[in-house]
């Protein structure tokens, strides 16, 4: 295994890989708790379109990943507070969303003739193997910012996750840290979809979360161990899609997470989870 | 796709040798049967889930479908019989669950996992089967290529058991759906019920899978029964009108998926996701303008979408 870190694709993809899933990690724990883990589901909709249209039109993927996930993430929070919206209307929006990205994944690989035929499988299922040596550094910054705003705000937003009522009542801007961490989590979309894939970004932000929750009750070790979890999840799955050929990584990543979530439900603890978590907070 | 490239075929603006054209080719005739069993199909028990609010069971299913899809291609088999296996077994694992296929609560961490986790098994398939990377998008977005004869009457066999199960039980189902405390009380099995309803819905979005592809089955599952349930509150006329909503959102897309380089599913997303809008659109003008008139709701304003776009006009 030392031998392939002596390759730089798989010491590019070891670096951005460990950045990507402690944010995934500490931002999925969040959202966990805050019940807001659809909201995964519809960003990794929106990546897929908006890093195609971004292509499309000849710009970097990066641009339109980013601008799509956090301008969705931006306006499901300013809907979320407002009404209850029906999930038959919200489901036919992002599946008419998703199917404006094929439009534009033929857009692209029809029109331009630089194009690769895999543009739109590489969006949906990650390619973290493919990843040059400014991308990487790339992802580490913006991953390692996300974690850094993420601990900043952890105790105001942990408060305002478990008892809304009282921390506003206290003098927490709920409202503005509920935005703010919506804005974490596009960005931490948009840079798990190049790690993951958008199709499979949900598990990289549910799985590590939820069995982190069930390992612990308190809420600060819950999230330390989200983000460890994750990171080691990642590791995993990029040492067996290096040794293992014809696996991708993306599937390895995904299995790794799947099997811990999979264990945690085999240990039995005295008590259920998200009511000693409230108990403790 | 390739069709449209080589210029075997351009849009003549006289529709009908345009459609002589399109079905002088067998694979674009079975394309259309096809089409038209699974519109009918979905929009009859699509109808039942927009009512049952069960559109989140819908989505888990089909996504269920894609590493059954591609985990057939990958062992020889063709890809409609792994959506049927999957997408049935999955529907029956889903009705043992208590209080699954909700998509809130506690365990949607864990419904979020499995569906990632069973996208990345597709993926996994997709990639051991050598040369296939382009498929993906076709299992994914839907194709109407490769509908063969032996593919459409299995189609059609499936879609007729289950449409007769659904006439069977479409009367206690519907009393069960609109309200199961009073529907127990009256000694009906609203659980059996939910439970066939459950395997209904495996058979149907398995079906509507094979056109629209496993990402994008609210397209015909679900937008062609909620824009006829928004246009009119009577079962008797919501339910064919879904059906011919979804025949012609499927019927056009495949046109417009043949004349174009573009694939059939962001033609039926986007024309049944337009549909949609317009009902919704012509809905809230028909109460903002019929609020002197009868009462909305009550049957008189929307008896059809015609009465609709009279009161809006």
């Amino acid at each position: 295994m030392i031998a392939a870190l002596s390759h730089p694709f798989f010491l590019h993809a070891v670096l951005a890989g460990t950045a990507i899933a402690a944010a995934a990690g500490l931002t999925g724990y969040f959202l966990v708790l805050r019940a807001q883990i659809f909201t995964g589901d519809a960003l990794s909709h929106t990546a897929f379109t908006g890093a195609l249209a971004a292509l499309a039109v000849g710009w970097d993927l990066r641009i339109g990943l980013f601008a799509a996930t956090v301008g969705v993430a931006l306006l499901l929070g300013f809907l979320g507070s407002r009404s209850k919206a029906d999930d038959v209307a919200i489901g036919s929006a992002f599946a008419w969303i998703l199917g404006l990205g094929v439009f534009f994944l033929t857009l692209y690989t029809t029109h331009r003739s630089t194009s690769d035929g895999n543009a739109g499988v590489s969006v949906l299922f990650g390619s973290i193997f493919g990843l040059s040596a400014s991308a990487a550094w790339i992802a580490v910054a913006v991953a390692a910012g996300v974690c850094v705003a993420l601990l900043v705000l952890a105790r105001p937003l942990l408060f305002a996750s478990l008892d809304e009522a009282v921390a506003a009542a206290r003098g927490v801007p709920v409202r503005l840290l509920g935005l703010a961490f919506l804005v974490l989590v596009g960005a931490c979309a948009a840079e798990a979809t190049q790690a993951v894939g958008s199709l499979l970004l949900l598990g990289l932000l549910a799985a590590p979360a939820g069995a982190a929750q069930r390992l612990t009750d308190s809420p600060f070790r819950a999230l330390a161990l989200s983000a460890l979890l994750a990171v080691g999840e990642m590791w995993t799955g990029l040492a067996v899609g290096y040794a293992v050929p014809g696996v991708p990584p993306s599937f390895a990543i995904m299995a790794a997470a799947t099997l811990v979530f999979a264990a945690t439900f085999l240990i039995r603890r005295p008590d259920t989870g998200t009511a000693a978590v409230t108990a403790t907070a | 796709m390739p069709l449209a490239d080589a210029g075997l075929t351009a849009w003549s603006w006289n529709p009908l040798t345009d459609i002589q054209v399109m079905w002088s080719y067998p694979f674009m005739v079975n394309a259309f049967r096809a089409g038209a069993v699974i519109a009918v199909l979905s929009a009859a028990v699509g109808w039942f889930v927009v009512l049952r609010r069960q559109t989140f069971a819908a989505h888990t299913l089909a996504v269920v479908g894609f590493p059954g899809a591609s985990g057939a291609v990958l062992v020889g088999v063709a890809s409609g019989y792994g959506y049927f296996a999957f997408c049935l077994a999955a529907a029956v694992v889903i009705a043992m669950l208590p209080g699954a296929g909700q998509g809130h609560g506690e365990e949607s961490a864990l419904i979020g996992t499995v569906q990632a986790f069973l996208l990345a098994c597709g993926f996994l398939f997709v990639a051991l089967y050598k040369g296939f990377l382009g498929g993906v998008d076709a299992l994914l977005f839907g194709s109407f290529l490769g509908i063969g004869d032996g593919q459409v009457v299995l189609l059609a066999v499936v879609a007729v058991v289950v449409l007769a199960v659904l006439a069977a039980v479409g009367r206690p189902l519907l009393f069960a759906s609109v309200d199961p405390s009073v529907a127990a009380a009256r000694a009906l099995p609203v659980r059996a019920l939910s439970v066939v309803f459950l395997v209904l819905l495996g058979a149907a979005t398995a079906e509507a899978s094979q056109i629209t592809g496993s990402l994008l089955v609210f397209a015909l599952l679900v937008m062609p029964p909620a824009t006829a349930q928004l246009l009119s509150p009577r079962a008797a006329v919501s339910l064919p009108l879904g059906m011919l909503i979804g025949l012609a959102v499927t019927w056009l897309g495949l046109t417009a998926a043949y004349y174009s380089p573009y694939p059939v599913g962001f033609f039926v997303t986007t024309f049944a996701f337009a549909a949609y809008v317009l009902a919704r659109a012509a809905r809230t003008a028909a109460t903002a303008f019929g609020a002197r008139g009868p009462r909305p709701g009550t049957g008189a304003t929307g008896g059809t979408p015609h009465a609709v776009e009279e009161a809006a006009a």
